[in-house]
Order: structure tokens, then sequence, then C-alpha cells
């Protein structure tokens, strides 16, 4: 499928950098100095852009187009084109592309103080970003002699309410995951090891590891269980909830392969169920069994996508004893979904998060687990719209791959990332260094965190828990009644 | 009467086990797998057990003994322990084990040894549906399920690698199987003593003849193992053709999809 035009212009100086870089293949070089371009194989990751010397290369949609029809458009047609001649379901990556489906964070506004309250200025006083996730005792007790007794259940401690998100070994690389953790220790927060397992050399980031329990069990025994500070049970993820996991076998080589436990070079599946979870009591067993594999020191989390009924379904796993629930929306990464899928199913993040945070507050039981929100955040006012809509913190995944480099061109489930991030070929992997990618990670979310104190500071709060579920912080614009009530704010200028 | 006996090891154990909760409430009933921590060589025996889950989670050295029946998730993630159960076991047997063994005198229940990574799973009786869903094996390490009676349906769905085995003793001239048997795996082998194409086989999937080579070099040594575990004949248990059900290489999932 042609989608862009690769194109030079007078200043080549024939240096052929952009053929080495090119990992799909798009541009070739003939008789040793002159450039092919293969323009049906561009993805437009823009690396062959971003490393010409002279600037003389360029990338554009194709203009060639078919003819303007203004139900089928051009992606229709090609998509049915090439369905007619493979018989294939159609498979992509990253987040959702439903051009109509709302950014609902776009269309809330935040507030400030003004007169009546004086804000606060962030780089004078000090300001709370430090969240702690996990079930929160109903009260505090003491003991005959006025000590506080100290049962608090397991909990993560977070100096930034940024978490980053659960991307698996074999969907993206080794450094990726190296650089994911080392970030983490060094910014007091958590990575997440996604379903494939947690590779040895890692081990050692242990305080700052979320391990995952998925449909597949890759990778998962008593130690790895034990590596970690919390346990997350994967049941669904936003780019396709309701479906397993897909790897491509060419992704499985080597240590993915050891690490997983499957063979070489055959695409392996995560089922869509976990065959061992049919309810919600089920789900209990589960979680219990982790408790008990890890003495019940560490937090569980149970990852769910954002569907229609996540209001009940989160209150069901706020009762199966779980202390986190993760939700993860409609337009949430992936390294390969089915595209209809990716598209088409679940619901945005924002509307899940306020009716979750409702239902488990009607219910009295929002002490009872912390709601950790992902799925499309794309910077701190994000987070903090998040936040303020009932979260208690927020992962990143997307965000955190665009800082070491990805270009989301949607390749991933190719396993050719020029980027070295969603690939297991050696060559690739080495175009990443963790020490630089953590670097550019911490940067990241130390410049989040500066605007969330920033924002803050302007409203008023000095402490980010004291924002959680706080919806007068919020007002709507361009939005109907249902969407304001469901959010729980109110609009702008009310 | 509950009983437990510690055999090389302290007293104090036994005071931890009956401190533990027996409530009525399922979920919250505690198991004796993570407070009695075996030391190598310890051999524990329970008498009567009645539904605590969870026994035997994680551990991973030792012999535990279980006389009565265990509830759900027994033997979760084993690690290299020993549990012995003389009566049936109940559902998530096994689950995610990774090394050991666990053998039952009795029949399993439903997601029997669901994503195990290794060690040996030996039911004497029947298992019912999802056992052995994705099971998985690399290099040296493999997951072995032995099953002697018959199991339900979805057995062995997904499967990643290891074997699987149902001898169906007992029920010969029956399906020893039920339907969708091996649907999905890509790896591994399903072996069943019978002469029967298991019900509504996939497409995808290769049904054929155990060699007598084949027999001798891989059956025998499993089976042997597991019939003087449960004090059986080997020569039944080896006795009448075996057929085993393996993925169709050149059928894989990467050909279901077209990159867009």
């Amino acid at each position: 499928m042609r989608r862009y035009r690769i194109r030079k212009d007078e200043s080549c100086i024939l240096c052929l950098r952009c053929s080495r870089e090119c990992s799909f293949g798009a541009i070739e070089v003939k008789d040793g100095k002159a450039l092919l371009f293969n323009h049906e194989k561009c993805t437009d990751c823009q690396r062959c852009v971003t490393f010409c010397p002279t600037g003389a290369i360029y990338i554009t949609e194709d203009e060639n187009r078919f003819r303007e029809n203004s139900v089928f458009k051009d992606d229709d047609i090609k998509e049915i084109i090439l369905q007619a001649k493979t018989k294939g379901v159609l498979l992509s990556s990253m987040g959702a592309q439903g051009k109509n489906i709302p950014i609902y964070f776009d269309k809330i506004l935040l507030n400030a103080s003004q007169v009546t309250n004086p804000s606060i200025d962030p780089l004078r006083e000090p300001m709370e970003t430090s969240v702690f996730i996990g079930a929160r005792p109903a009260k505090i007790e003491r003991d005959a002699n006025g000590k506080i007794v100290d049962n608090l259940p397991p909990h993560l401690e977070l100096k930034t309410p940024i978490m980053f998100s659960a991307m698996s070994y074999g969907a993206i690389s080794l450094n990726v995951h190296k650089a994911l953790a080392s970030a983490s220790e060094a910014l007091g927060t958590y990575w997440n090891t996604g379903e494939g397992g947690l590779h040895e050399s890692l081990y050692k980031y242990k305080r700052n590891t979320i391990v995952q329990v998925a449909s597949g069990r890759f990778g998962v025994h008593e130690t790895y269980l034990n590596t970690a500070e919390a346990i997350e049970i994967k049941i669904g993820q936003g780019a396709k909830p309701g479906i397993g996991g897909h790897l491509t076998g060419k992704k499985i080589v080597g240590d993915v392969s050891k690490t997983r436990m499957v063979p070489e070079g055959l695409d392996a599946i995560s089922p869509a169920p976990h065959h061992d979870i049919y309810s919600i009591e089920d789900l209990a067993q589960l979680v219990m069994s982790i408790k008990e594999a890890t003495h019940f020191r560490k937090a569980v989390i149970v990852k769910v996508a954002a569907v229609h009924n996540i209001a009940p379904i989160a209150s069901g796993i706020a009762r199966s004893g779980a202390d986190i629930i993760a939700i993860d929306g409609y337009r949430g990464g992936t390294g390969a979904a089915p595209k209809r899928i990716r598209d088409n199913v679940g619901i945005p993040i924002e509307l899940a998060i306020a009716s979750v945070d409702e239902r488990l507050r009607e219910e009295k039981i929002r002490d009872r687990v912390s709601i950790v929100a992902s799925g499309g955040i794309r910077n701190s006012a994000d987070v903090f719209k998040a936040i303020a809509l009932g979260a208690d913190a927020v992962s990143i995944g997307t965000a955190a791959l665009c800082a070491l480099g990805c270009h989301i061109c949607a390749s991933c489930h190719t396993g050719k990332c020029a980027w070295g991030i969603a690939t297991q070929d050696p060559k690739l992997m080495e175009r990443l260094d963790p020490e630089k990618g953590a670097e550019h990670l911490v940067n990241l979310v130390s410049a989040w965190t500066s605007e969330i104190k920033e924002i803050m500071g302007g409203m008023g709060i000095n402490s980010i828990e004291a924002l959680r579920g706080n919806k007068m912080a919020l007002r709507g614009v361009d939005m109907n009644e249902k969407e304001l009530e469901i959010l729980g704010i109110k609009y702008a200028g009310e | 009467m509950r009983t437990l006996e510690v055999k090389n090891d302290s007293l104090s154990e036994m005071e931890k086990y009956e401190s533990m909760e027996h409530g009525v409430d399922g979920m919250k009933t505690r198991c004796p797998s993570t407070d009695i921590k075996n030391k190598e060589n310890d051999e524990i025996i329970i008498t009567d057990c009645l539904g605590e889950r969870y026994m035997g989670c994680a551990k991973k050295s030792g012999i535990l003994r279980i006389k009565g029946t265990p509830g759900n998730a027994l033997a979760s993630y084993l690690d290299g322990g020993t549990v012995l159960v003389d009566g049936n076991a109940q559902d998530a047997a096994a689950d995610t084990m990774n090394a050991g063994l666990l053998a039952v005198r009795g029949s399993a229940g439903d997601a029997l040894a669901y994503g195990m990574r290794g060690g040996r799973v030996y039911i004497l009786g029947d298992a019912g549906y999802r056992a052995g869903v994705h099971m998985k094996a690399y290099g040296d390490k493999r997951s072995i399920l032995v099953i002697g009676g018959r199991a339900g349906s979805f057995l062995g769905e997904y499967l990643a690698g290891g074997i699987i085995i149902v001898l169906g003793l007992g029920y010969e001239g029956k399906d020893i199987t039920g339907y969708f048997c091996g649907n999905g795996m890509y790896a591994g082998t399903i072996y069943l003593r019978t002469d029967k194409t298991p019900l509504n086989l996939s497409q995808n999937l290769i049904k054929r003849d155990v060699t007598k080579e084949e027999k001798e070099k891989i059956l025998s040594p499993i089976l042997s193992d597991y019939a003087a575990t449960f004090s059986l004949s080997l020569e039944r248990c080896l006795s009448g053709g075996f057929i085993a059900i393996e993925a169709d290489k050149s059928k894989t999932y990467g050909e279901l999809y077209a990159a867009v």
C-alpha cells in the first residue's frame, strides 16, 4: 500500500546515509551511487529525514489519491483492496485513530486562583507531588498504649503521579526496558514489565518494578513475582479490549524466546481470556494466589480496558481483593492489534475515570483501591485533568516511547522499528542508547512534574493528593449535558 | 479431626498451622503453603484437608502430602517442591507451575496446569475442562502433564510447548478427550492412548500415529515415572496404540493477518 512519497532535492550529496538508516527497505542504493525509492515500503517514520546531513530528503503523503468520495475515503479503499488480496485481518499498532471520537482532555479547562484565594509560587513554596497508591485502611487504629497500629496494606510510593505503562519485552527491545527501569529508579516511580517476562539483567531494579501476569503467563514464576513491588494482572488493554496479545514470530528471537518460553520465530499468542477467570470470584482467586506467592507483601493491580460497563467492572475488581485498578482508555497504544478493534472498541479514558471514581464513592469503597489511568496521556495537563477527574496516578506509554525517539509510525508489528524501540534486530536495537534514553525519560517526567507544580500553585493547592477527584477544578466546553454529567463537571462560566 | 504432622522439623510449624484462619469465607481461608516454610527434605502431612485454597503455593522444596480435598489453586506457581494428594484436586491446580511434582491420586477440576512452565503434573483420574492450556517449554526445561483417565474439552489449547499425555485408562473404546482438543496450539505435543480422532479436531492440527521408537524414546520414560508414582503397571499404561496431535507449523497465526 503506497501512502507516502519519498523525494530528495539537489542538496543531496549521495552520502547514502538515508539508505543505511531505513530499516523498511524503502530507500535502496543502485549501482553503489544512486538512490532508489520504494515508496510503498515507506512508513513515514522520519528516520532518514532526521539523519540526512543536508536536509535533502522529504516524505510527504502521496498526492495520488483515489477519486474523492464523501463515504469511501482513500484509506477505506486501500484497505479493501489489501483484504481482497490477502484474506487477512488488518493488523496495526500504537493507539486508536478514530477521527470522530473526541479527546475530552482538550474540552476541559483548569481553574486558577484570583484575588480571593491566593496562588502559591512553586519556586518558593514546597509542593508535594508524591502519591501513595494501594488500599487504604478504613480507619486509624491505636493499641492500648495509644500507639498507631501499623497495619497498612502493601502500597506503592510515587514521587510523581506518573508511571510508565506496561510494554512487554519482545514487543519492545531490552534497551527500552533498561531505559524505563533506570529512569524509574532515578524518578522514584515505577515501570511495568508488560506480559513478556523480565530479563534477568533488570532484577536489580526490583524496587521500581511492576511485573505483569497476563493470560499467556509468559515469564511468570515465583522469582518473577517477588522481583517487583507490585504485580499487575492484565485482563485487557485499551488498544484491544476483549482480545489477547499477538507477538509476531520475527520478534521472538534469543532471550525473548527464552524469557517467554515460546519457540523462536513462531508467532506467540496470549489468549483472549485468562482461562481460569470466568467471574469476579475467579479473579479474587488469582489475586489471592498471587498474594500467597508473594507473602502478602506486594500490592496487586488489576488492569482492564475502559469499556461500556467499566464502573460495575471496577466495583467488582475492588471487591476481589486487588489493591489498585489500572484502567486503560480507548486511545491506549499497543505493539500489535487488529485495526478494527483498536479503532472501534472501548471508551475514552476521561469518561471511564469519572464514572469509576463516582461509582466507587457511591458504594463507599473508593478507599479500598487506587485508580491508575492510562491511554493517550500526552502532557502534564492531561495528567492533571485525569487526577482531577478521579485518578490517583497515571501511566504513560506512547509519550515515554516518543521521548526515546518514537515517531508513532505505527509499524511496531513489523519488528523493523528504525528507532530501535519496537524491534529485536540487534543492529536496530543498537540505535537506542539506554543511558541516553533514561536521561530523556527523566527529563520528560521531571518537566511534567514541574509543570504540574506550577498548575497546582496557580490553583492554590500544595499537594497533588488534594486534587484527586476535585472536579470543581475543572470546567468543560463544547460538550453536551450528558457528557458533563458523566464527567461530573460544570460548563465553563457556570 | 484435622491433623498436621511435621516430619523432621519443629513443632512451631504446627502451632502456626493451628493459629491459621479456617473461616467459612473461602476466599480468606489461608493455607499452610506460605506459612509453613519447608526446609529441604521436610515432609509435611496434612490430613482431612477441607477445601483450603492455595495449598503448596510457590513451594520451592520438600514434600507436602495432603489427605482429603484441597481447594482451588493447589500448587500454583509450584517452584520445585513436591505436592502429593490422596484425594481430588479442584480448579486451577498447578496454575503457572514452574518446577517440581504435583501428583493427584484422584481427579482434577477445570483449568489444570494453566500456563505451566516446567515440572510434572500427574493425575491418576480424570481432568476437567481446559487442562494444559498454554503450557510451555524451552530448551531442556519442559512441562509434562499426564492424565490417567480422560480430559474434558479444550485440552491443551494454545499449547506453546511441553507434553500432554492422556491415557484413558478404563475408558477403552470411548472418547478420552472432549471438543476443541489442541485448538490454537503452536508447539508441543499431545499424546492420546487411543486410535480415535478427537472430536471436531481443528484443521490447523496434524494427527499422526506414534511409532514404536517414539513410544520407547519419549513416552516410556515419562510413563514409567508416572506408573511408579501411582504403583500402576507400566505395560498397561503403554499398551495399545497412541496418536499424537501437533500444530501444523505451516499454518501459523502470522498468516491470519495483513499488516497495514
